[in-house]
This record gives C-alpha cells, sequence and structure tokens, in this order.
C-alpha cells in the first residue's frame, strides 16, 4: 500500500496497465513527453517508448477518431482530451462511431477503447476549461461512463475501464486530483463498472444523498456538519455514471425514505433528473418527501470571478438538505 | 515512380489509358496478371450491374435510399486490386465496387441498403468497416487502423479510405490525414472527386487549383490521377502501397471521376446540371475504356461479355430476391443485444419489456 493523490492514483494504473498489456497505447495533446499539461500521463513516454506513449496534433476528432481506429486494429487506445471543454471537437467521432460500431456491425466490430477527459470546474481556469458535462455523454447507447472521487477508486476503475469490451469515457475530477491521498493498493485490483459505493453510512439514517465526482466531498462535509442536527445520512457515490447502480439507490432510500441528488452539473435534464425519476417510480409506497436535487442553474459556466454562483458548495448542499428533512406530510 | 512527377499544383494528371482506351502511356503499364485483370473487369461489371439493379428495384418500392456508384468502378478497382486482402478498407457511403472487390458479398450491400444492420456484419476475415454516413469521419478511422498495423503489425497492413470532393472541405479529412502523416502511418487517401457534392459543384466548395495538392499542407505526396483509367489509379496505389508498407507513411491520391447516377435515389440531379455534361462523362465510361484495353491483350470479346452479363444478372437477381425474403426480419433481441458486449440490466429490463409489450398486445 501506498499513500497517493487521485492523479498519482491514475498515473500508477496507466504504469500497471501498459506494463501487464502491450497492446494499451496512451496518446493526446502534450500527453507524451511532457505528460499531459496536469501531468497524469508523465514517466510513461520515457519507460514505454514513443510508439506507446505520444503526443498528438492538436486535433480532438483526430485523437479520437483514430483511437477508434486503433481500437478496431487490435490496440487498446487511452486517449486523453485535454480539457473538458475540447471535448465537443471529439464528440462526433464519440456518439457517430465509438459508441455504435460493435451495433451497427452486428458485433463484427469493437472499440474497446478509454477516453479520459478531466472534468469540472472549481480551479479557476480558463474559459472552456470547467465544464461539467457527463449528462451529455449519458445520453449515448454503447458508451460506459465513470467518475471516480477517490484515490481508490480512480485506479480500480481505470483497470476495469481499460480491460472492458467497450468504449469507456473515464471523467477525472480535476478540482481534486491533487486535494488529499489515500492508501492505494500497489497490486491490480478491478473496481466493476456500474457498481455505486456507500460512501459514508450514518447508523439508522434517515436521509440518501447520492453524489459522484468532486461533489462527494463538498457533500460528505455538508452531511458530517448537519449529524449534530440529527440528520443520518447514507451517502452513496455513484462512480459510473453509465450504467447506473440503480439497486443501491432503491435500497437506501426505501430504508430512510427521503432522497436528495447533488450534481455540478447544471439543472434540467441531469443525471439527477433520472435517478429522482426511476426513485419516484420504484420506490413510491417508500417516500417521505419529494425527492430533491442540488445542482448548477441552468446557464453557462462563468468564468473564474463568479464561477462560485454556479457550483454547488457545501453552504447550498446544506440548506437543500435541512429544507429536505423540515418537510412533514 | 510515378508519386512526385506529376505536379497536383500544376493541375498536371496521371493518366496511362485515354479516353478511347489507347494506351498513352505505355512506359507506366503496370504488369497485371491475366487472373488479376479479369477479377477486375468481372467486378466493375458486377458493381455496375448491381448498381442499375438496385436503382431499378428502388423505383419499383422494394429498395430504400440506395447511392450508386456508376462511374466511379474504375477508383475503386484500381485501388483495391492493387493492394493486399489484408489490408483494410475505411470507405465512405458510395464504395461498392471497392467493397466488392474486397470479398465484401453482395448479399451484404444489398441488406445494408435495404436497412439491415447486418449487412455491416461483413465475414470475419474481411477487412471492411460499415458504409461512413458522417462526411470526413472515416479519415480518422484509417489513421486509427494505420497506426495498429504499425505498431503491431510492422507496417505491413495499410488502411485506405475514401472521400469525395466535398468531404476534402471537412475538417475530420485533415485531422485524420494529418495524423497518419505524423506517425509515418501505412495509410491511403483516395478522393474521388466526382465533381459533384449532391447539388454543389467542386468549384465552388474550394478555391484550390486541384483536391490533390491538399497533400502539400500535411506533408505527404499527392497526385491528381484520372479516375476512370483503371491501370492508371493501380500504377499509383501500388507506389503508394509500397512507399506505406516501408514506413514511409501516407499518399493522398485525387482521382478525377464523374457520378453518373443521382447523389442518391432521393437526388434529381437535372435541377442542377445539364444532360449534356452527363452525355460528356457517358463517353468516357471507365467500363467501355477498360473493356477495350482487355480485348487489345486478347483477353476479352463479345461473347464472354454475353455470357458475364447473363451470368451476373442472375447472380444479382438471385442475391436480390434473398436479401427481399430475408432483410425484412429484424429480431427485439438483435436490437438490443450489440449495444455492448454484455447486455446490462437496465437493458435486459428495456428488452423484456417490449417484448412482453409485444406479446400482449398481439392481435389487439
Amino acid at each position: 500500500m501506498a499513500e497517493m493523490t487521485l492523479l498519482q492514483a491514475i498515473n500508477t494504473g496507466l504504469f500497471e496497465q501498459m506494463r501487464k498489456d502491450k497492446t494499451v497505447v496512451v496518446f493526446g495533446e502534450d500527453a507524451g513527453f511532457e505528460g499531459g499539461v496536469f501531468r497524469v500521463t508523465a514517466g510513461l513516454q520515457k519507460e514505454f517508448g514513443e510508439l506507446r506513449c505520444f503526443d498528438t496534433p492538436i486535433s480532438e476528432a483526430g485523437i479520437v477518431g483514430s483511437a477508434i481506429g486503433m481500437a478496431i486494429n487490435g490496440l487498446k487506445p487511452v486517449a486523453e482530451m485535454q480539457f473538458d471543454g475540447f471535448m465537443f471537437n471529439g464528440f462526433n467521432q464519440l456518439a457517430v462511431h465509438a459508441a455504435r460500431m460493435r451495433n451497427r456491425s452486428r458485433g463484427r466490430f469493437t472499440v474497446p477503447m478509454v477516453l479520459r477527459v478531466p472534468m469540472g470546474g472549481g480551479i479557476r481556469a480558463l474559459e472552456h476549461h470547467s465544464e461539467a458535462i457527463e449528462t451529455l455523454f449519458a445520453h449515448i447507447p454503447g458508451l460506459k461512463i465513470v467518475y471516480p472521487a477517490t484515490p481508490y477508486d480512480a485506479k480500480g476503475l481505470l483497470a476495469s475501464a481499460i480491460q472492458d469490451p467497450d468504449p469507456v469515457v473515464y471523467l477525472e475530477p480535476k478540482k481534486i486530483y491533487r486535494a488529499f491521498k489515500q492508501e492505494v493498493p500497489e497490486n491490480e485490483y478491478l473496481i466493476p463498472i456500474g457498481k455505486a459505493k456507500v460512501f459514508y453510512a450514518a447508523k439508522d439514517p434517515n436521509l440518501t444523498v447520492v453524489s459522484w465526482g468532486a461533489m462527494v466531498h463538498d457533500t460528505f462535509k455538508a452531511v458530517k456538519a448537519l449529524e449534530a442536527e440529527g440528520v443520518r445520512v447514507e451517502l452513496i457515490d455513484l462512480r459510473s455514471i453509465a450504467p447506473i447502480d440503480y439497486p443501491t439507490i432503491y435500497a437506501s432510500v426505501r430504508k430512510t425514505g427521503r432522497l436528495i441528488v447533488v450534481q455540478e452539473a447544471i439543472k434540467t435534464l441531469g443525471v439527477a433528473s433520472e435517478i429522482i425519476t426511476r426513485v419516484t417510480e420504484n420506490c413510491f409506497l417508500s417516500l417521505e418527501a419529494a425527492p430533491a436535487r442540488v445542482t448548477s442553474p441552468d446557464i453557462t459556466v462563468p468564468l473564474a470571478r463568479g464561477e462560485y454562483h454556479h457550483v454547488p458548495d457545501v453552504k447550498r448542499i446544506s440548506y437543500e438538505i435541512k429544507k429536505l428533512m423540515s418537510f412533514k406530510l | 515512380m510515378i508519386l512526385g512527377k506529376f505536379d497536383p499544383q500544376k493541375k498536371q494528371r496521371f493518366a496511362i489509358l485515354d479516353e478511347k482506351g489507347k494506351l498513352i502511356a505505355p512506359e507506366y503499364e503496370p504488369k497485371i496478371d491475366e487472373k488479376t485483370l479479369l477479377k477486375m473487369y468481372r467486378t466493375m461489371k458486377l458493381a455496375r450491374i448491381a448498381d442499375i439493379r438496385a436503382l431499378q428495384y428502388q423505383r419499383q418500392g422494394r429498395m430504400l435510399t440506395f447511392a450508386p456508384v456508376q462511374g466511379q468502378e474504375a477508383a475503386q478497382i484500381g485501388t483495391m486490386a492493387a493492394l493486399d486482402k489484408n489490408d483494410w478498407i475505411s470507405p465512405a457511403f458510395r464504395e461498392h465496387a471497392a467493397m466488392l472487390y474486397h470479398n465484401v458479398p453482395l448479399e451484404n450491400i444489398y441488406l445494408y441498403w435495404f436497412g439491415n444492420e447486418r449487412g455491416s456484419r461483413v465475414p470475419d476475415d474481411v477487412n471492411v468497416l460499415p458504409v461512413n454516413i458522417p462526411i470526413g469521419s472515416q479519415y480518422g478511422h484509417a489513421s486509427g487502423l494505420a497506426y495498429a498495423s504499425k505498431v503491431l503489425k510492422n507496417n505491413k497492413q495499410i488502411a485506405v479510405t475514401y472521400i469525395g470532393d466535398g468531404g476534402t472541405s471537412h475538417g475530420e479529412f485533415y485531422e485524420g490525414l494529418n495524423f497518419a502523416a505524423t506517425y509515418d502511418a501505412p495509410m491511403i487517401g483516395i478522393i474521388q472527386n466526382n465533381q459533384w457534392a449532391i447539388s454543389t459543384p467542386r468549384r465552388k466548395a474550394t478555391k484550390a487549383e486541384t483536391l490533390a495538392q491538399k497533400a502539400v499542407a500535411v506533408g505527404v505526396p499527392g497526385i491528381q490521377v484520372d479516375g476512370n483509367d483503371v491501370l492508371a489509379m493501380y500504377a499509383v496505389v501500388k507506389e503508394a502501397a509500397e512507399r506505406a508498407r516501408k514506413g514511409e507513411g501516407p499518399t493522398l491520391i485525387e482521382a478525377f471521376t464523374y457520378r453518373l447516377g443521382p447523389h442518391t435515389t432521393s437526388d434529381d440531379p437535372t435541377i442542377y446540371r445539364k444532360n449534356e455534361e452527363v452525355e460528356e462523362w457517358k463517353k468516357k465510361d471507365p467500363l467501355i475504356r477498360f473493356k477495350v484495353y482487355m480485348e487489345s491483350k486478347g483477353l476479352w470479346d463479345d461473347a464472354k461479355e454475353a455470357k458475364l452479363d447473363e451470368e451476373l444478372e442472375a447472380y444479382v437477381k438471385t442475391t436480390f430476391e434473398k436479401v427481399e425474403k430475408e432483410g425484412p426480419i429484424v429480431t427485439i433481441d438483435e436490437v438490443f443485444d450489440h449495444t455492448y458486449a454484455t447486455l446490462t440490466d437496465e437493458l435486459k429490463e428495456q428488452k423484456e419489456y417490449l417484448k412482453n409489450f409485444v406479446k400482449e398486445t398481439a392481435g389487439k
């Protein structure tokens, strides 16, 4: 076991999988020599050479399009988008080809690729560097989407993503790349895609809170602070956006009777909307209050100085939890 | 050496046969064995007949929208004949001639345009990606296929990809080609300049003098070839393939040709182009030209032609009838089961729901 940050865990995971499988190749804008703008791929080119870890032209469509071709022809591409806001240039390839190739060729051609995308705001970055767009990916059949919130999950989900036979979008909460360290096993372990985790469980819980990515930690802070006021939370870290682990959520809501979903993405038609709909459909008789959500408003992500108006913070999460807990039938 | 001798920026175009099928550049005449020449001619004929019949079936309401290849057969057959069985095609959507030569069964091609995904489920030993309708994106796939060949197969497997004149305006055309060029990946890009992007003429789509000169921007050889001259296409692609397999990277080839038919069956070309233009190009029909060449080699005559026509007509008819019978059958399992390698619980549930719905409401 070694203590590492989320970023180090991804880096270690890449080393591990590249050593294990000679067909794994890692590439992206500045991902080779420099190790990426965040240094997630640092050291890989030195160990594995320029054929297996390389810089690409500034060309998101070229990166995703070529990754698809590589995957069809026997490689295991792990491609990097430098920032979430540049994803749109590569989106065409992801949506019209990566996600569909297996289906449209009736299984003859498959695209076992991983697309790593640093995601989300809160780092006072430039315009187009702070998007929370997991919902856009989630609306494309054929993709799997994971979004780890801890170093341990980051490494285990990366291994699963690389070994998955289908295209996996691996979202990285860039705000917490270096925020804290955690014990991470050095040997390989797999965290199954599509399984959520109970991140924190108070005794005899009276509220289910679901979150993912960097928001898990802000949510946890709010939850801990409210314990003194009698709020006993089961906090679920979704970990996978597609597929979503509904059974874990239902089981919790059936115990607690109350649900709040916290997401960084905007309000309308988000992952929270879907979770709340499903819970309403499947756990209606267990509910003691209408499920609630904490989200960003449906506006363009403000630049750094106004960003705090957008992304939910501990204060707003607490406010919404208290509001939900005060509801009585 | 052909590449480098014909400068696309000076509008030099490479040809071996003239429009009448006469050998005008004997020094470049490729040495193609008799068996291959016969396969080339036969496949050109098959593509043409399959095309004519598909248009008729469509007009009879028996086929859905179809994109005919008529007029471009030489550009495609010349390319594929110069490559190996194991090489890849990353096609656009008008490449049935190339696909047929590269062993995609006609049944698959018809099935796809009939509206059934099973058509794109090509046999296991056929390296041909499905028809690619979002213009330009196939260049990226070819670049990735080629990169994998570089890493895993020492460049011995080539990826050839096609695009139209209109497609060269697309960013992904440039991105895919540039990506492959950067890594000297074994890729060959074929631009089929058929003069029309639906109703937009070539001259309105770009200020570039030729499309082959777009190679200059990525630093790879580019050449404009008479795309209706199957020998010229063969000779150039052979050279491009040698370069690619030696690890010298991509080549961009503009095949100067013409779409004799509509863009698709939904298109009416009489709105935007003159009949005289079409008639002029009919005189340059690649099939006529190649037939004259085959006759001059003593490999072909009218009796053989009549026999082949009869055989191919029968084959096309039987194939379509099979597709017409089996094509409409699509099961619920089939449309769900290939979304992922293993169906998710969510999809299992949705599939069961649909099956139950069908069962409960049957006959109601």
